[in-house]
């Protein structure tokens, strides 16, 4: 694999599952050393997308290269290259750390003269130290997250493949996994990330975006911020909402209108309504609106925006 | 190839150390069927509830009543002379068998003629109806030959020499006729079939629901190397199992064991590899342990059946004939016997130990094949 060859390359990445497109066409180049985002809806095609770079499941149609290696064509030597760390926590509930980490090293066959040091690696990275000899069923979710990536990393894959790797674990523990993250990069480790969390995100040198199976939008965060929105953005606190985002949906110069939490964002376009009109606009549908000011648009708006479908729809948890 | 399998064992047995109730789960179910099987599977048939309809009320048919009460065989429960006791006592299943002895009966003996002797059996149970019938016979057998030899004895002067042909009947290798013999030996091969293919069978697809697999399949970890991992612990406590249930054959119900140990042992081994291949096939079709619970339930059961575990194979229709061509519980059943009640050795059971190399191989080539490290 050359410097400059992309670590990840899908061409056209399709999975189909009898008759339901899970992944349509997708491609993707993520160079060596990048965090990347994997950012969408449950159902989108995430893992989907994940387990066919892993070699887990085979595409349908398209190919896709990993460390340079076919994933259909090149599974094992594609295995030899990567750490997975599975949505579900996969480690042994039965066995201490100390042996999960034993178990997955040998598995990996990480050399012999190096596995006492990669393991005690693992352990500190963990926060694990004094812990070794726990049972692993018996750690709480951060430890057990920070564990897997441990065994994940065991044998130094120069690409890490993390599928929802912060879904249930409390939000300092989640901190503390992205720094470890960075860490990982900054060694030079390829990572591709999928999160459910806009928050998270922000912490990526690139997010792709996809919805129902393709990749709508791919970029830093900055640029997906800037150039995607088509307009801008104002934040509106009005009652009721509901009438409020349908009222406006259909109004000249508004690109779209969804509901944030108790507030509603409005993007409005050129040659339309203005910010100064939406009162005015509003409370002719019999609607009161307190305020509105411009805010800077958000990952979640971003996404929210490039979604199509219905308004309902658009909820991202 | 080494590193990785002794890692994958050594996984295996710290799982079933922390596992507390695992031996618990793998012996006391096992000693229980062994005692279960060996006090019940038996086709003996003791204390036949009987019915007699005395309608001669003459010594002889005393006599012969007598002979029934004195046998352990039958237990006779009413002597009427009201016909309608005897319909009464068959319907309401208080006797299964119902003798009815006609007036003159003595007499015609006593004119030194053959005097009928009427037997109503309740069917419903045809086993016990045909086993009960064949004792039956033996005591009016025996109440025959008393009466001819006391006839004899009267008329010692005149008496003509009777010619008849005895039969010397001499069972080999279960000279009591014990049906234990016959039984245990089997539910050594039946129990560790059981067990040993749904401890495979569930073992993976467990693996596969909680996750575990995913992650092992996404290493180099090559397919061979992972299910001898998984199914060699399970090889030994087969063999674990057969040693202890054959221990208690041989102790508790003292079944002889006179064959050859060695030979024992290898066709242990065959049958074990086979019984892991059934397991591993029937995990490589199941993705939830629901669905292994069907399959295995599916699947087992014939096995068993279709064993010459109980039923003759020789009079099963030819398709399922075919069928237990297939079943390495059959060849098994055969070798146990076989080293256990005969003494034979390689030069009468090596084809049947051939048919189980034969079927281990297959099952477990096909099973590592169809295990693809692939989700889909």
């Amino acid at each position: 694999m050359s410097a400059d060859a992309p670590a990840i390359l899908a061409q056209a990445l399709t999975k189909k599952f009898q008759s339901f497109t899970a992944v349509d066409h997708l491609d993707l180049s993520i160079a060596k050393g990048e965090i990347v985002g994997f950012i969408g809806p449950n159902g989108a095609g995430k893992s989907t997308t994940i387990r066919m770079l892993c070699g887990l499941l085979r595409p349908s149609e398209g190919s896709a290269q990993v460390a340079g290696f076919d994933v259909s064509s090149e599974a094992e030597a594609v295995r030899e290259h990567i750490g997975y760390m599975s949505q579900k926590f996969s480690l042994y509930g039965d066995l201490t750390v100390r042996e999960n980490l034993r178990f997955f090293g040998g598995i990996y066959r990480v050399a012999r003269r190096e596995i006492d040091e990669r393991m005690k690696f693992a352990i500190s990275m963990a926060g694990l130290e004094g812990r070794e000899d726990r049972l692993v069923r018996t750690l709480a979710g951060g430890w057990k997250q920070r564990l897997a990536l441990g065994c994940a990393i065991l044998h130094r894959p120069p690409i890490l493949f993390l599928d929802e790797p912060t879904s249930g674990v409390e939000p300092e523990a989640r901190r503390r996994f992205w720094d470890l993250i960075h860490e990982f990069a900054a060694d030079g480790v390829t990572i591709l990330v999928s999160t459910h969390y806009m928050d998270e995100a922000e912490y990526c040198n690139r997010i792709a975006l996809i919805d129902r199976g393709k990749l709508i939008a791919i970029g830093t965060p900055s640029e997906l911020r800037a150039h995607q929105l088509g307009g801008e953005l104002f934040e509106v606190g009005c009652a009721p909402l509901g009438a409020a985002m349908k009222a406006l949906s259909d109004a000249p110069g508004v690109v779209d209108a969804a509901i944030f939490g108790d507030r509603l964002h409005v993007v409005l376009g050129a040659g339309g309504l203005d910010a100064a009109d939406l009162p005015g606009f509003l409370g002719e549908h019999g609607i009161e609106v307190d305020q509105v000011r411009s805010v800077p648009p958000s990952l979640e708006d971003v996404f929210v925006q490039l979604v199509s479908g219905s308004p309902e729809e658009r909820m991202i948890p | 190839m080494f590193e990785r399998l002794s890692v994958m064992l050594m996984k295996e047995f710290l799982e079933l150390k922390r596992d507390r109730w695992a031996m618990f789960r793998l012996i006391v179910p096992l000693i229980i069927q062994m005692l279960v099987f060996g006090y019940a599977a038996t086709f003996t048939v003791h204390h036949v509830a009987t019915s007699i309809l005395d309608l001669d009320q003459s010594q002889a048919s005393r006599s012969l009543i007598s002979h029934f009460v004195a046998t352990s065989r039958f237990n006779v429960v009413d002597v009427t002379q009201n016909r309608d006791d005897i319909t009464r006592d068959i319907d309401q299943s208080t006797a299964t068998i119902a003798i009815v002895i006609h007036a003159g009966f003595g007499r015609t003996l006593g004119n030194g003629q053959s005097a009928p002797l009427q037997v109503i059996v309740d069917g419903t149970n045809s086993n016990t109806a045909l086993i009960a019938l064949g004792y039956l016979s033996q005591i009016v057998a025996q109440f025959s030959e008393d009466q001819s030899s006391r006839a004899a004895n009267f008329r010692a002067d005149t008496a003509v020499p009777e010619i008849g042909i005895s039969l010397q009947a001499r069972p080999w290798f279960n000279e009591g006729l014990d049906d234990r013999w016959f039984f245990i030996p089997g539910v050594i091969g039946t129990l560790t079939l059981l067990q040993v293919v749904s401890l495979t069978a569930f073992a993976i697809v467990r693996e596969r629901e909680v996750g575990t697999l995913e992650q092992i399949m996404v290493s180099p970890i090559r397919p061979v190397e992972f299910i001898l991992g998984k199914t060699v612990p399970f090889f030994l406590i087969g063999l674990g199992d057969i040693a202890l249930v054959s221990a208690f054959g041989i102790f508790w119900f003292h079944i002889s064991f006179i064959g050859n140990p060695w030979i024992m042992l290898l066709g242990a081994s065959l049958f074990l590899l086979a019984a892991l291949g059934i397991g591993l096939l029937l995990s490589t079709f199941s993705r939830t342990q629901q669905q292994a619970f069907a399959l295995n339930f599916f699947f087992v059961n014939p096995l068993f059946i279709l064993s010459g575990f109980a039923f003759p194979i020789a009079a099963m229709p030819k398709l399922l004939q075919w069928f237990t061509v297939i079943n390495p519980l059959r060849y098994f059943l055969v070798v146990i016997r076989a080293v256990f009640l005969k003494g034979v050795g390689f030069e009468v059971l090596w084809p049947d130990l051939a048919a189980m190399a034969l079927l281990a191989l297959v099952m477990l080539t096909v099973s590592v094949l169809r295990f693809r490290k692939s989700l889909d």
